[in-house]
């Protein structure tokens, strides 16, 4: 037979493609059907968040932290109220602490359904998806029911939260908590051990923990490649040092066990929302300080000092002291940070957001390499990409 | 917490006198200034020595000042699993010199540093792929310095006739309007007596004007 050359094939994944997981354009050199590089091409989404936070009092800020991973809306806004507070200098009282954590843990479970989901589906799993959607469905009429909205919820503010809880909310929560392992096993029992799921990712984008650390991961894809490294147990913040729970590791850091650490996280997020539930004493759901949260409605009708408090606030703002900090939280998908720097105005001089995400798709590179082409989305889906954070 | 950062500072100072400009510890985070030039070999320290262990740079950020004589900030946030440690390395320079490209050290620097490029104009030396990232295809300028404006100079729209987008000058329906809500009033302030308030300079500038 005559000697043939094979020329290497660029290949054009996306940018609108269903396994892409949003607008990635991913440029695939192919030597056959093996990947010998992958150049993803991200930017689709950009709407310039950080520079729109500049022009924003501190409390509008809030809303855009919302739209950046928009399947875990809360936790963003965790960190930056973090942030702030810690620029002010101002305590959460304890009550604010409880319902933030019971709710970065609801946020946690919904983001890792939706990626477990999807996931499966992209190696072609079609029935975790149905049935994983009908729970995150019920949590986000949880999330209404405290914020009034089911995604963008701007419900963590600097100073505490926005509202207490409805009355009948914790109730229905801990009902909830009880009938959820159940779908977790159930969804288990449709992969976990399912021979073409294991086919498809097991040994698939094996990162070792010292090269994950290296390509800067965090969260489950950390602690997937064998690194016990989890913010809420390292660096405690808010009420995540009262609360009993395990750090999930894996020990492959191979697709599999990026999907195995995050159902087993979602039965630890159960465990703290229960104890959440249970301990939340009562109290404030934001400082007093009516230089930073804003007084009670009926409040405002009574007193004039309430009304002037509440017109500034909402006009002018308040004014956080000069200073810089980065300050950052266990986001589901991993560290999620903002760097502000405040300089004595009452808008944010610069907000830069470090999104666990990008590390991730940066390491497509490294991971891709001479799997198959059907392997890249199996490696993109594992690694829990969303572009509203990455594309900022 | 706070007394072991101190300390931290004071062995890196101490260890590399020769590349540390400065250290302070503020809020509880450390700062650990330096020059471009020296750069690689702080953060080979930083990385390999045993009290640090700072085996993964976290992000890197762009801080813009229009006033200094160095207008760029480049802030690396570098974090410490072994001794649970965060520390903050930062370098100045302006729109002509560059910064060396850290990339051989950390992997993941790669991506931050295309951004920084992409948004300040901040240029990396000896970077293997300094493209732009974030912005669109064919850009010009750098969004996130403080003289470019928030609306841009150019936006897009399908052309029917051309059938293909096209790029035009922003045309504002309405001219943008920055809120400028700074008052004096220092209840909003959480600032010392002693300093001038934010918005004090306009009451004296409305003064100048008049007279």
């Amino acid at each position: 037979m005559a000697e043939m050359t094979i020329k290497p094939m660029t290949l054009n994944f996306g940018p609108q493609h269903p396994a892409a997981h949003g607008v990635l354009r991913l440029v695939l050199e192919m030597d056959g059907e093996v990947i010998e590089r992958a150049d993803p091409h991200v930017g689709l989404l950009h709407r310039g968040t950080e520079k729109l936070i500049e022009y924003k009092t501190y409390l509008q800020a809030v809303p855009y932290f919302d739209r950046l991973d928009y399947v875990s809306p809360m936790c963003q806004e965790h960190a930056y109220a973090l942030a702030v507070e810690k620029l002010l200098g101002i305590e959460v009282p304890l009550r604010a602490q409880y319902i933030r954590v019971l709710f970065s843990e609801v946020t946690r479970i919904l983001n890792h359904i939706l990626n477990i989901t999807t996931f499966a589906i992209d190696v072609g799993a079609m029935t975790p998806l149905l049935w994983g959607f009908e729970e995150r469905e019920k949590l986000m009429e949880f999330y209404e029911r405290v914020s009034g909205a089911r995604l963008h919820s701007a419900y963590f503010r600097p100073g505490g939260v926005h509202q207490d809880l409805p009355a009948g909310l914790a109730a229905d929560m801990l009902a909830w908590i009880e009938t959820f392992p159940k779908v977790i096993d159930d969804i288990e029992s449709l992969l976990t051990e399912n021979r073409i799921f294991k086919q498809r990712t097991v040994d698939i984008g094996v990162i070792s923990a010292a090269e994950a650390q290296a390509y800067g991961f965090s969260g489950p894809s950390l602690r997937a490649s064998n690194v016990a490294w989890d913010l809420r147990k390292s660096q405690p913040y808010d009420a995540y040092a009262e609360m009993d729970f395990d750090v999930v590791v894996g020990r492959t850091g191979d697709c599999y066990a990026r999907y195995l650490v995050r159902m087993e996280e979602m039965r630890q997020s159960l465990r703290i929302m229960k104890q959440a539930i249970e301990k939340m004493p009562g109290g404030p759901i934001k400082t007093l300080d009516r230089k930073v949260a804003p007084p009670k409605r009926g409040e405002m009708k009574q007193s004039m000092e309430a009304l002037i408090h509440h017109f500034k606030l909402y006009t002018e703002g308040y004014h956080v002291p000069a200073g810089e900090t980065y300050t950052a939280v266990e986001a589901p998908k991993g560290e999620f940070g903002v760097f502000i720097v405040a300089d004595g105005t009452n808008r944010p001089y610069r907000c830069h957001i470090r999104a666990p995400g990008y590390p991730f798709l940066a390491a497509m590179d490294f991971l891709c390499k001479g799997h198959m082409l059907a392997d890249s989305v199996a490696i993109l889906g594992s690694l829990d990409i969303v572009f509203g954070e990455i594309d900022r | 917490m706070t007394q072991a950062l101190i300390d931290l500072g004071d062995y890196i100072a101490n260890t590399a006198p020769n590349e540390v400009v400065g250290t302070t510890v503020k809020l509880g985070e450390l700062t650990v200034w330096t020059r471009p030039a020296s750069l690689m070999r702080l953060l080979t320290l930083l990385r390999d020595d045993s009290n640090c262990q700072f085996k993964i740079l976290v992000s890197i950020s762009g801080v813009d000042y229009p006033d200094r004589e160095e207008r760029f900030e480049v802030v690396y946030i570098l974090l410490s699993l072994k001794h649970n440690q965060r520390v903050r390395v930062k370098v100045s320079t302006d729109e002509a010199t560059p910064v060396p490209s850290v990339v051989a050290l950390y992997p993941s620097a790669n991506w931050y540093e295309r951004e920084i490029w992409d948004l300040y104009g901040v240029l990396f030396s000896d970077h293997p792929d300094l493209r732009r990232i974030l912005t669109d295809y064919g850009f010009e300028g750098h969004p996130l310095r403080k003289d470019f404006p928030l609306t841009g100079y150019v936006e897009v729209r399908y052309d029917e006739q051309q059938k293909r987008v096209v790029y035009e000058p922003v045309k504002l329906v309405q001219d943008f309007r920055s809120f400028d809500f700074l008052s004096p009033w220092e209840g909003m302030t959480r600032t010392l007596p002693s300093d001038v308030l934010p918005g004090d300079e306009k009451a004296t500038a409305q003064n100048e004007g008049k007279a």
